[in-house]
């Protein structure tokens, strides 16, 4: 244990990166034979992902085993601080990619293959795709996936948008309650922000039984279909995982961790959740609305 | 590396309860040691660098003459996709990194990089993710063979080996936005009072912004080939046309991140240089407010730029005159570089050691490399050079005499304060004067056949290419073989020599320079003070 400038702590002897390193490795080569063909394959990667919990569990263990002795000073945390919005920024680009490509889609080659917009666009159109409109929701030319009915807004995705929604609100109270230090509050708060998260996944879960049983919109119905489904479902994951990250700060609540000076973990949680909350808001607008 | 040795009889831990290196290999597995760390990144780049440079020497080997002589033209095309992936991936980026590493923590006066487990992770990535990369070539069916650009619909005809390429990228992607994070952390948070923004040595401000690009762009190729791996094998029509998406869609997410890259690739080489030319022109650098600002505004650029590599796939001319003038528009910072650079040469005394000759090297080369950049951006002329041999001297001239001279001077330069030898002065000038030669034998010809029309990656060429083409292979093999000199130099340091002082260069400026040579295991463990003497202007 250093004690460096103002006594800022620095680890010695990490033994679970590596850990991390070979999970990850054992999980890429998993899927990749997977993808492949290799029913081996499925075991190994789920080999992996059981590795990499167990690293997980064991590395933030250690983490918050330090936290809850003290190692930490205010400029450590400041480092977390920093990691984490950077972290967030770089999901934030991560989406953004996503994003650009359905307003890519929608703005510039989805008119192209329609004939539109000059530049030979016409020609191809008469060449390859005699008329063919194009009319957004749209699965291309040739009807990719065969017909569908597009996801609207009202309904699930309202419900889902009011339940992230209400859930950024019990989060916040939730804040408030451990920064006047009353942990009980908080777990309760948080417990309610998990209800809503779980919920959430489970009528997004819901949205999809309707969409690939009902509207016959799948992952293959064209870009309507990609953009759909991968938005949603990325971000889907995104909110499970921040659920699974609150319920596990709740937990440590309930075991007496965190007070009203030091709660990063519940601040790095908060933040997390409120970044899939905004997210939602661009699907909810650019998927579902327009 | 030998400083180990020393640092067991170091008395700078002076009275804290902390220990130097954990005996036997384990140290290099579970090390959270900044220097440990910068180490581990060097020694890996430098043996990519010779896988890379394999693969480029068979390249060449392949294009001394007409016809088709050593390799079949899928194992050619799939070593002019991997050994750009090995350069950029595998040496250029963890160089940097390691470089990092080793100086930032030292130049700004910190204990260590900010999140030091991150940090061990952040290495421990590379070595998994490139055993993957590179067991694709042992597959059935060979490695990537579409270029290092993954343009679908061909990237998607690969055989087996896609999934692993997507996973592999994915995976270096991860440690290449971890260990931003901790570099920007880093510089945020570690700094002692009095060093200010505005004050920190260059090669850490060009490491700010270039730690900004990586976390920006790093998880938009990331999504850019999760959407290649949907559309193979989950049925997606991203880049498809028939279900209403675009392959050109790919190319411009990819470049989206590709075009930062290239910067990704050449800020830390001008961090480099502006703290090599100001100590042997026995200078403060000239201009350094408008260095901090020429960087930030070639990283602004950097975004608004992508399609330049895109000008004959077809967009609206409106997009392709934004791009050719925004393109253009960074020749303005960059050149407020190079003119700051060669102002600060003027009237210094100057004195040529090997680090000083490499940085010299790099401002007169990656100008040249800057110069054809130029031309490549006006649009109607780039329709002619795209994808001829003129692009690749184009990039070659900005990343070998570029970026890799500047990885060469940083490892000139500062390896007497990592080792506490000097490195072999005669054999080190030896070392930059054949690379010099040998490098613009291999490149410069590029530029002739390249306006003559011969194209890039096809393994055979017509008669009118041959001689030139038979002297950039005599370039290459000279400069691949005097890297070897490169690694003797090292070693030699590595294991001996005449003793380095703390200062090592004669009125070097900056804390790195006020420790011990080697320097010792932990350094700043308590804040230092700054003052006039210690900063860098």
């Amino acid at each position: 244990m250093s004690a460096a400038t103002g006594g800022y702590y620095i680890p010695h002897e990490a033994k679970w990166p590596i850990v991390g390193s070979i999970a990850l490795f054992i999980l890429f080569m998993g899927l990749g034979s997977w993808l492949n063909g290799s029913d081996v394959g499925k075991m190994v990667f789920f080999a992996g992902v059981a590795l990499l919990v167990f690293m997980m569990f064991g590395w933030f263990g250690v983490v918050i085993k330090e936290s809850e002795t003290g190692t930490y000073n205010p400029q450590v945390d400041q480092s977390f601080r920093l990691c984490m919005m950077w972290f967030i920024f770089s999901e934030v680009m991560f989406f953004g990619a996503f994003f650009g490509a359905l307003f890519y889609a929608r703005t510039f080659s989805g008119p192209w293959l329609g004939g539109e917009g000059g530049g030979g666009a016409d020609v191809t159109n008469a060449v390859l795709w005699q008329g063919f409109d194009y009319v957004w929701p749209s699965n291309g030319p040739e009807a990719v996936g065969g017909k569908f009915k597009p996801m609207g807004w009202f309904g699930l995705p309202l419900i889902n948008t009011l339940l992230l929604l209400s859930s950024g609100f019990t989060c916040t109270m939730a804040h408030h309650a451990i920064k006047d230090g009353l942990r009980k509050k908080m777990v309760w708060w948080l417990a309610a922000t998990c209800l809503l998260g779980f919920t959430f996944v489970g009528f997004q879960a819901l949205e999809y039984y309707e969409a690939y049983v009902h509207y016959n919109l799948q992952l293959g119905s064209g870009i309507y279909g990609s953009t759909f489904f991968m938005l949603t479902g990325f971000h889907g994951f995104h909110v499970t995982m921040g659920a699974v990250i609150l319920l596990v700060v709740m937990f440590r609540g309930m075991k007496g961790h965190f007070t009203a000076e030091n709660h990063f973990a519940f601040e790095a949680a908060a933040w997390y959740w409120h970044f899939v909350d905004v997210v939602w808001l661009g699907l909810f607008v650019f998927v579902y609305l327009f | 590396m030998s400083y180990s040795d020393n640092t067991h009889g170091d008395t700078h831990h002076g009275d804290h309860d902390d220990h130097g290196p954990a005996p036997g290999l384990m140290r290099w597995v579970t090390t959270t040691n900044h220097k440990d760390i910068g180490t581990l990144y060097l020694w890996f780049s430098l043996l990519m660098f010779f896988i890379g440079g394999a693969m480029a020497l068979i390249i060449r080997a392949e294009l001394g003459a007409p016809g088709i002589q050593f390799v079949d033209p899928m194992f050619f095309n799939s070593m002019t996709t991997m050994h750009a992936i090995v350069m950029i991936f595998g040496v250029v980026m963890p160089a940097f990194v390691g470089l990092a590493n080793w100086m930032i923590p030292m130049m700004i006066g910190a204990p260590d990089m900010a999140l030091p487990r991150l940090n061990n992770w952040s290495f421990w990535i590379m070595p998994f993710a490139f055993t993957i990369m590179l067991s694709t070539l042992f597959m059935d069916s060979g490695g990537p063979a579409g270029g290092w650009t993954l343009y679908p619909p061909l990237v998607l005809q690969m055989g087996d080996s896609f999934a692993y390429v997507i996973f592999a990228i994915h995976f270096m992607g991860i440690s290449s936005v971890m260990g931003s994070i901790n570099i920007v952390a880093t510089i945020f948070n570690m700094r002692p009072p009095g060093m200010t923004l505005m004050h920190m040595p260059m090669f850490v401000w060009t490491w700010l912004i270039t730690a900004f690009l990586l976390v920006a762009t790093i998880p938009v190729f990331a999504g850019a080939v999760t959407m290649l791996l949907t559309d193979r094998f989950f049925d997606t029509s991203f880049f498809s046309a028939a279900g209403g998406g675009d392959p050109v869609m790919f190319q411009h997410i990819f470049w989206f991140f590709g075009h930062p890259e290239v910067y990704i690739l050449i800020l830390p080489a001008f961090g480099i240089v502006s703290s090599i030319i100001p100590t042997f022109a026995r200078k403060p650098l000239f201009g350094y407010d408008s260095m901090v600002y020429a960087t930030a505004s070639i990283a602004f650029l950097s975004f608004i730029v992508w399609a330049h590599h895109m000008f004959t796939t077809g967009m609206p001319l409106a997009a392709e005159l934004f791009f050719m003038f925004s393109t253009m528009m960074i020749s303005v910072p960059t050149g407020v570089k190079v003119f700051n650079w060669v102002s600060t040469m003027w009237r210094g005394s100057m004195s040529f050691e090997t680090p000083m000759l490499f940085a010299i090297g790099f401002v007169i080369m990656f100008t040249i490399g800057g110069l054809s950049g130029l031309m490549l951006a006006i649009t109607p002329a780039d329709i002619q050079y795209h994808d001829t041999y003129f692009v690749v001297a184009h990039f070659h001239y900005v990343l070998v005499p570029g970026a890799i001279y500047s990885l060469m001077a940083a490892t000139y330069y500062w390896i007497p304060k990592w080792t506490g030898n000097m490195y072999d002065e005669t054999l080190g000038k030896w070392h930059f004067w054949i690379s010099t030669i040998f490098v613009n034998v291999l490149f410069f010809p590029m530029h002739f056949v390249g306006l003559a029309g011969m194209p890039r990656r096809i393994p055979d060429y017509s008669l009118q290419f041959a001689d030139w083409n038979f002297v950039a292979t005599i370039g290459a093999f000279g400069f691949g073989f005097s890297q070897l000199l490169f690694v003797y130099i090292i070693v030699k340091c590595v294991k001996g020599g005449e003793k380095a002082t703390g200062e090592v260069w004669e009125g070097a400026r900056g804390l790195e320079w006020t420790v011990d040579s080697p320097a010792p295991y932990h350094t700043f463990e308590t804040a230092p003070v700054i003052n006039e003497s210690t900063l860098t202007r």
